[in-house]
């Protein structure tokens, strides 16, 4: 059969594309557009090549901020990832207390960032908050806003606190949607606690887990709000991620062509790392096999 | 290897069972007899996977007790029961090899590992899988994932018994042929006590030394192949074994003499049903077409399955089936039934009726 050429039908792309092009291309552009140029005020620009790129490669603080931020993101990982897999594997399988836990469970999720950062802000105050107040009783010396330990330490308790149900409610979506033969198929070979986790818990899991890890790096790798409301990048810079960082260089000192260079690169960290998420988890499935 | 008697056993998925209905398995006494295997047959939602995984431990049961060579069980869990067990739909070990897999209810028992690789290689030769050993059993078909199941359930040689919970649901017809024999062989060689689960009655009949037949969570009848054919202790057991069922007529029954739609005839032997509606079964074999005696009847319609052929009557405005042999013709004046007295039961109340004085 003859197919007619028809070219009008690029014509309906067109809404797609223009919508795309003003939410993403052109913000997008006019950061590369600012990355490359230098201003003196009165909007008047220069044309500065890669300029800010080699300086920012030169830049100690930068690559601090980038070690902070993959050491923070790495802690995250290494804590919530096991402790949300843990609050899965305790949590009832059927019955009412399965309810009362997803409710409970869901509860930090929906609290918004800036208050729980406030939240913690408060609780670890050492003259009105509980935890300070009480640590401080107790005799330990506790204070974020002069102690790097402290400062660190409140962080990643607060995004524990407020993420690892994420992941302890993906791990126990994986959990339930294993079949009770498999469970009654383990007590027949007499397989032990540790086996039944490792070769059916942990292999039906796997698909959502990697899910949860790329979530929770993604955000953590992007955290701004709540270091900003607790510690403020300090003390010093002790707690100064890279988001915290580009917000300090673009409007505290409103440099906007080596914050635009430093945007860029942000952006394809997180690009790069996705990408590489990505391939693990398509590789992961061709493991699979035909089904 | 082990006898297992069920003594005063019942179950209720519900915490407070009030009436009889809310048991899905009822009161049930009954010896599985060492070394022999029988099928458990019935519809599905009879309680026959209830009573299998009571017996494995998998569920405890609301009252009764399980015992395993005369000791009690009922409390033991799965691991010390020592059973092995095989499900519907099949459960691999996706990350592990099919060698893996087969070894490792041997490995989780710290078994010989000489011992283990040379029941892994009998039982791999067993399942037509020795191929596939060193592969991962994620990805491969239903069919194959299957039989490792099975070869899973067959690999420990000790156990007190072996049970398959419909097990051939999802292989290929022709396998399924394959593998029924090989279990039937393997029961032959060492003896295992087996109970094979399953609503597919040439499965049951060809697999099984002994059928026990499941009916609203109550066994019905436990016999041989035959039995069941001949003497159906219950109208169901008729009614599912055969193809097509026992024909079942409200009739009424004096001593030796029925009565079914006005028209009477008589019984190899006397009867006595005590109340409730009466029934008279007749497996379609048993029916003869003619135009002299019985039963006024219009063949509806005449269907050749190959080995015989099936024709449909209308009887007083009931379907009636009978079987004729294959080149027999149908007499085209066909306009009455009867019974070959041999293979006519009487039921009350959906329960065969013994006969006075006469055969069991």
């Amino acid at each position: 059969m003859q197919k007619t050429v028809n070219q009008k039908a690029w014509f309906l792309v067109l809404p797609v594309l223009v919508l795309v092009a003003f939410s993403a291309v052109i913000p997008l552009m006019t950061v590369v557009n600012y990355s490359v140029q230098d201003t003196f005020g009165n909007n008047q620009f220069f044309w500065n090549g890669i300029g800010w790129f080699k300086d920012l490669l030169d830049s100690e603080r930068m690559w601090d901020a980038l070690r902070r931020q993959f050491v923070f993101s790495a802690i995250i990982l290494a804590i919530e990832i096991p402790l949300g897999v843990f609050v899965a594997l305790n949590m009832p399988k059927k019955g009412v207390w399965v309810s009362v836990c997803l409710v409970l469970m869901s509860l930090p999720l929906l609290i918004p960032w800036n208050v729980v950062g406030t939240i913690w802000q408060i609780f670890g105050r050492v003259d009105i908050g509980l935890l300070g107040y009480t640590l401080d009783k107790l005799g330990i010396s506790y204070n974020y806003t002069q102690d790097f330990f402290a400062a660190w330490a409140t962080l990643i308790v607060m995004d524990v606190w407020h993420w690892t149900s994420l992941v302890a409610l993906l791990a126990y979506a994986g959990l339930q949607s294993i079949p009770d033969a498999y469970y009654q198929a383990a007590k027949i070979d007499q397989a032990s606690r540790w086996k039944v986790f490792r070769y059916i818990e942990l292999p039906k899991m796997a698909g959502v887990l990697m899910i949860a890890i790329l979530l929770r790096f993604m955000d953590s790798f992007m955290i701004y709000t709540e270091p900003f409301v607790v510690t403020g990048g300090g003390p010093g810079n002790a707690t100064t991620f890279l988001s915290i960082d580009l917000v300090k260089m673009a409007l505290g000192q409103f440099d906007l062509g080596p914050a635009a260079a430093f945007s860029i690169m942000y952006f394809l960290v997180i690009l790069l790392i996705s990408w590489v998420f990505y391939t693990v988890m398509t590789n992961l499935d061709k493991r699979d096999g035909p089904r | 290897m082990a006898k297992i008697t069920l003594d005063n056993l019942a179950h209720s998925y519900l915490p407070n069972p009030k009436s009889e209905d809310d048991f899905a398995l009822k009161e049930l006494n009954h010896d599985w007899v060492d070394g022999e295997a029988y099928a458990l047959l019935g519809a599905s939602g009879c309680g026959k996977s209830t009573l299998l995984n009571i017996i494995s431990g998998l569920l405890h049961p609301s009252q009764g007790r399980i015992l395993f060579n005369d000791v009690d069980v009922t409390d033991a869990p799965t691991a010390q029961r020592n059973i092995a067990q095989v499900f519907q739909f099949p459960v691999v070990y996706d990350t592990m090899t099919v060698r893996e897999n087969l070894a490792f209810p041997l490995r989780n028992r710290g078994a010989d590992p000489a011992y283990i690789a040379q029941r892994v290689s009998q039982i791999a030769a067993m399942i037509g899988m020795e191929a596939e050993l060193d592969r991962k059993a994620r990805g491969l078909t239903a069919d194959s994932k299957q039989k490792i199941s099975l070869g899973r359930g067959m690999v420990r040689e000790d156990v007190n018994a072996l049970l398959f919970d419909e097990p051939l649901t999802v292989i290929d017809p022709h396998m399924k042929w394959e593998l029924r024999t090989q279990l039937k062989s393997l029961h032959h060689e060492f003896g295992h006590t087996m109970i094979y689960v399953t609503h597919d009655q040439t499965e049951a009949l060809t697999f099984a030394d002994k059928v026990v037949v499941m009916y609203d969570g109550r066994v019905v009848q436990i016999g041989t192949p035959q039995e069941l054919f001949e003497r159906p202790a219950h109208t169901f057991v008729g009614y599912f074994i055969g193809s097509p069922g026992m024909n079942l007529f409200d009739a009424s029954v004096e001593g030796p003499r029925a009565t079914i739609g006005g028209v009477s005839f008589d019984l190899d032997a006397a009867y006595r049903p005590k109340g409730g509606s009466v029934q008279i079964g007749v497996r379609p074999e048993f029916i003869r077409l003619g135009s002299d005696n019985g039963l006024p009847a219009r063949i509806t319609r005449v269907e050749d399955v190959g080995r015989h052929k099936i024709v449909r009557l209308d009887v007083q405005g009931n379907a009636v089936s009978a079987i004729a042999a294959e080149g027999a013709a149908i007499p085209t004046d066909t306009t009455r039934i009867a019974f070959d007295p041999r293979g006519v039961n009487v039921y009350a109340d959906d329960w065969r009726v013994k006969a006075e004085g006469g055969l069991a």
